[in-house]
């Protein structure tokens, strides 16, 4: 237990901050307990419903199934590093436009998977929304609006409205 | 043009950038310093007497602060319905499922607290158990509760009109079963609660939850504390469908153990603990006849049904009724009959969850109009249109249509599906395409406890400084929207922004609103919000006229600025703006606009009159028909939908493709059109994963196979069609501005939609739920050697 408590250093939002983890101590874990990023979301802790995606070197990951040690040396962007201020993302603004968001437990994950989707491929269809965020579970709302939120986040980040 | 500024728009809702940023506060995200960390030990076996529980190992762990069983919880019954109170805080005499609540363990962190559970000694003397309806209801099968005979909590017999001698005038009667699973919620955001209590003994909750009110009740009766030292707020809510609708054991607990250390407790359940406590879908079997006349006008319906809810009763005395009473819409029935049973076993209580007791009802009726329709050659959309009622008209067992939009629903789907062209040419085998219709209250009529209380209270307060209104309300915003719908209302009586109505609710200490269950809060909530804008506008109108001379009738607001009433004289105002422009020297913002503002006008009166408050209530009228049970069921108003589902079935595999679904909802008015068609798309998704996925698995000593959700599979992103939703407006009389649900109503149609559209793309009918690939290649291969039960 404590006797094996250290402080890492993990890089999230562009910042590095020093946290005491656990060697077991999960990214999700270090982000909501260690540094108080609540909106990293813990819906299965198994990696099965992707509420509690983060990007780790842009690349969407479940942070219950990475260790916070892991994380050292990498990019970590959570839901809470994608506004500049009060200026939303594209994505963050066509999820509201569009009607994308209920309950908003899912949402963080869901506007990050498509980021790093969005960088990758700019000019998706809708089935490649729905290839890209098919790890990402939603009760709410039959992803329709989520898929339209994406695909006219695509067209806000070409620059075509 | 719309007659509307705010409400019928599109308008973004309100708490969207809080849940795009991550800034949205859920129960798991909050803490206290000092608090806490609980955790529960449950039951691993289905069925024992407790013999002995020893904690003194638990006790003695560093770290823990305090482990709690029924000696310290005491033993007061509670429940959802008050006539069957017959749960308590932790299992005294028998744990009655694998899962079953019987001590916790509050300490300073989880991991302390789930060792500490380890350290529960409890000595079981295994029972025999029952698991699942047709055990339970054998002879000399072992009771889950003495008062519960035959393990039988619930039944109904109601018998409308004459069966059986409308028996003897069908010309076509089709017959058939549908069994359904055990569900789960599987919202997203497992329930989380924190207990604290102040330094004058006050106890707060704040917790996951439904139903602020509901709780409160439950906390106050269940631990003895007095009501009004009870205060349930939600914070924001990661999704519910019923579930979260009653009181659970966490919740309990976390107060329990904070009254007694003085900390604050937290606890949030494993996404295992969410199938354990469950309360969600009870697993159905329902057989049904349905007659025809030789004008295909629906006879008699004939319905017996057994629902097992698991270990206690829960909402299970109300879900038993809604089986059959909401069958008596949407078609014209002349004679109905039910006979309704709702045992206990021992496993996992059930509860309510979207489209309440009905949905597999209304699966099995609709895939029985097919039926009738097919046999009669008959367009099945046709022979639905021959039937609907219309506004005005009751139903057979007394249910009063207000509004009812069924006619307008199925044409606009028949028309945007392409339904007819579509039905009229030749199909590929494994192509199909099928239509249903369904029906829903729009809010129970009565509380769950008998009481003429309000159903909800608002208090809308007028910010002094002027300009800003908030809304006070103990309604539970659990992603549905009403935190919006009341903005969106208030602002529209009002004649202000959106942007100046802001929401405080859920919170038992600001209102009385009884929770989001039973598809209530739009019409319910909305209508309180309403009276309360209604009630405000009037006091600052009133100050206005007194001011200017002239008649408060003369004057409103209209884009946050005083209007006229045409033909009224006009009015010197100036004196006013002068007042509230000698109070504001220095600030850079005044107004300059060509008419007096709400700000000015909200501020002078305040000035006059002191703070501007306005109050707003809703109870529904005495509702009910003239036979016992009536009252389930009975509601102020009836939404109604129908659906058109286009599949592809792989007769190698068995695999089920859902390739669209087409969906007409009358929700009276849309309030907001976006959140209408999501509520449509979310009722449309859990329904497909109802008729295809979803099914909680046991083994054969009552344990979850599947607590988790990679095997318990709702739909994804990839298993959702493409969703085309049609808004139908009949403008409901008893709604807000014509409003009435969308909440629950829009799951009805989808299973029997899906049934029906397999049936057509494949020629069999299945009868148990979910359509597995199994199911589908089992039942094409007794229809291959010819011994297929379904013919039609």
């Amino acid at each position: 237990m404590s006797t094996h408590n250290r402080i890492i250093v993990l890089s999230v939002n562009g910042r590095d901050h020093e946290v005491m983890v656990e060697p077991r101590t999960t990214l999700l874990g270090a982000l909501r307990e260690g540094l108080q990023l609540t909106g990293t979301k813990h819906g299965c802790g198994e990696g099965d419903c992707g509420a509690c995606t983060v990007l780790l070197d842009g690349e969407p990951v479940n942070s219950c199934l990475v260790l916070a040690v892991e994380a050292v040396d990498h990019e970590v962007v959570t839901i809470e590093g994608l506004a500049r201020g009060n200026r939303l993302h594209p994505i963050q603004q066509a999820f509201i436009d569009c009607g994308a968001v209920q309950c908003g437990f899912c949402t963080p994950g869901m506007i990050l998977t498509s980021f790093a989707f969005l960088e990758r491929n700019p000019r998706p269809t809708a089935e490649e929304v729905r290839q890209a965020i098919c790890g990402n579970l939603c009760r709410c709302t039959g992803y329709q609006k989520i898929v339209e939120a994406v695909l006219d986040a695509a067209q806000r980040l070409r620059g075509e409205s | 043009m719309s007659e509307y500024d705010v409400i019928g728009s599109r308008a973004a809702r309100i708490d969207a950038p809080d849940k795009v940023t991550g800034r949205a506060l859920f129960a798991d995200d909050l803490n206290k310093t000092g608090q806490l960390y609980a955790a529960i030990l449950h039951s691993p076996v289905a069925h024992a007497r407790i013999k002995r529980i020893d904690v003194s190992r638990a006790k003695a762990l560093p770290g823990v602060s305090d482990v709690v069983t029924c000696r310290e919880a005491g033993t007061v019954p509670f429940g959802v319905s008050p006539a069957r109170y017959d749960e308590t805080i932790f299992c005294h005499d028998r744990v009655r499922y694998a899962g079953d609540e019987v001590a916790a363990v509050a300490a300073q962190s989880y991991e302390i607290a789930t060792q500490a559970l380890e350290l529960i000694d409890v000595d079981y003397e295994e029972l025999p158990a029952v698991l699942n309806a047709e055990q339970a209801m054998a002879d000399g099968a072992p009771l889950v509760h003495e008062r519960y005979e035959g393990n039988i909590c619930s039944q109904v017999h109601h018998h409308f009109g004459d069966v059986e001698q409308a028996h003897e005038q069908a010309a076509v009667i089709v017959s058939g079963t549908l069994r359904s699973k055990m569900q789960n919620g599987a919202f997203i955001e497992p329930q989380s609660a924190l207990a604290y209590v102040d330094l004058r003994g006050r106890l707060t909750l704040e917790s996951s939850t439904q139903a602020p009110h509901y709780v409160q009740r439950t906390l106050a009766m269940a631990l003895g504390v007095p009501l009004h030292q009870v205060r349930v707020k939600k914070p924001y809510v990661g999704g519910g469908f019923g579930p979260k609708a009653s009181c659970g054991t966490y919740e309990l607990v976390a107060c329990l153990l904070a009254l007694r250390t003085g900390r604050p407790v937290k606890i949030t359940l494993s996404r295992e603990e969410v199938f354990l406590h469950a309360r969600a879908r009870h697993e159905f079997t329902h057989s049904m006849s349905l007659g025809v006349t030789p004008e295909g006008e629906f006879l008699f319906l004939d319905h017996h049904c057994v629902l097992d809810g698991g270990a206690y009763a829960s909402f299970g005395i109300a879900t038993v009724y809604y089986a059959n009473s909401l069958l008596g819409g949407p078609y014209h029935l002349k004679n109905m009959r039910f006979d309704g049973y709702r045992t206990v076993s021992n496993r996992p209580a059930c509860g309510a969850q979207r489209g309440h007791g009905a949905v597999h009802a209304r699966a099995l009726f609709e895939t029985l109009v097919d039926r009738a329709a097919r046999e009669m050659g008959v367009d099945a959309v046709e022979l639905r249109l021959r039937n609907v009622m219309e506004t005005g008209e009751s139903t057979i067992n007394e249910l009063n249509m207000s509004s009812l939009g069924m006619r307008e629903c199925l044409e606009a789907v028949r028309d945007q599906s392409g339904w007819v062209e579509k039905r009229s040419r030749p199909r590929a085998h494994g192509h199909g395409i099928g239509a249903a219709c369904g029906f829903f209250v729009s809010g129970a009529g009565y509380p769950i406890y008998r009481s003429k209380t309000y159903h909800c209270t608002i208090v809308t307060k007028v910010d002094e400084v002027g300009g800003g209104v908030v809304v006070l309300s103990g309604a539970a915003e659990i992603g549905q929207g009403c935190d919006t719908m009341m903005a969106m209302i208030t602002a529209e009586v009002l004649g202000i922004d959106l942007a100046d109505v802001r929401v405080r609710s859920g919170d038992s200490d600001l209102s009385v609103d009884l929770g989001a269950y039973s598809s209530r809060t739009t019409l319910m909530t909305g209508h309180a919000a309403r009276e309360a804008a209604l009630h405000v506008k009037a006091q600052i109108l009133e100050v206005l006229a007194a001011e200017l001379g002239c008649l408060a009738d003369d004057l409103g607001f209209r884009g946050g600025l005083l209007v006229m009433r045409p033909g009224a004289a006009p009015v010197d105002w100036a004196a006013l703006r002068k007042e509230f422009l000698r109070e504001h020297v220095g600030f850079t913002d005044n107004p300059e606009d060509e008419a007096l503002t709400f700000r000015e006008a909200s501020r002078i009166a305040f000035l006059k009159k002191g703070s501007i408050v306005g109050t707003g209530s809703y109870r529904p009228p005495a509702l009910g028909g003239s036979y016992k049970g009536a009252a389930v069921g009975t509601s102020p108003a009836y939404g109604c939908s129908a659906q058109i589902a286009e599949v592809d079935v792989d007769l190698e595999t068995g695999q089920v493709r859902v390739r669209k679904i087409t969906g007409a909802h009358d929700c009276g008015f849309a309030i907001n059109k976006t959140q209408v068609e999501g509520q449509m798309h979310g009722s449309m998704s859990m329904g497909l994963g109802e008729a295809l996925f979803e099914e909680v698995q046991f083994d054969g000593q009552g344990r979850v196979l599947n607590p988790n959700l990679a095997d318990y599979k709702i739909p994804t992103a990839l298993d959702m069609p493409e969703l085309d939703s049609i808004i139908v407006e009949s403008h409901e009389p008893n709604g807000p501005f014509g409003a009435k649900e969308v909440g629950e109503g829009g799951i009805m149609p989808t299973i029997p939609a899906i049934l029906n559209a397999i049936y057509d793309a494949t020629g069999v009918r299945i009868n148990e739920l979910p359509v597995t690939p199994e199911r589908i290649i089992r039942a094409l291969k007794s229809k291959a050697t010819g011994s297929s039960r379904s013919s039609t």
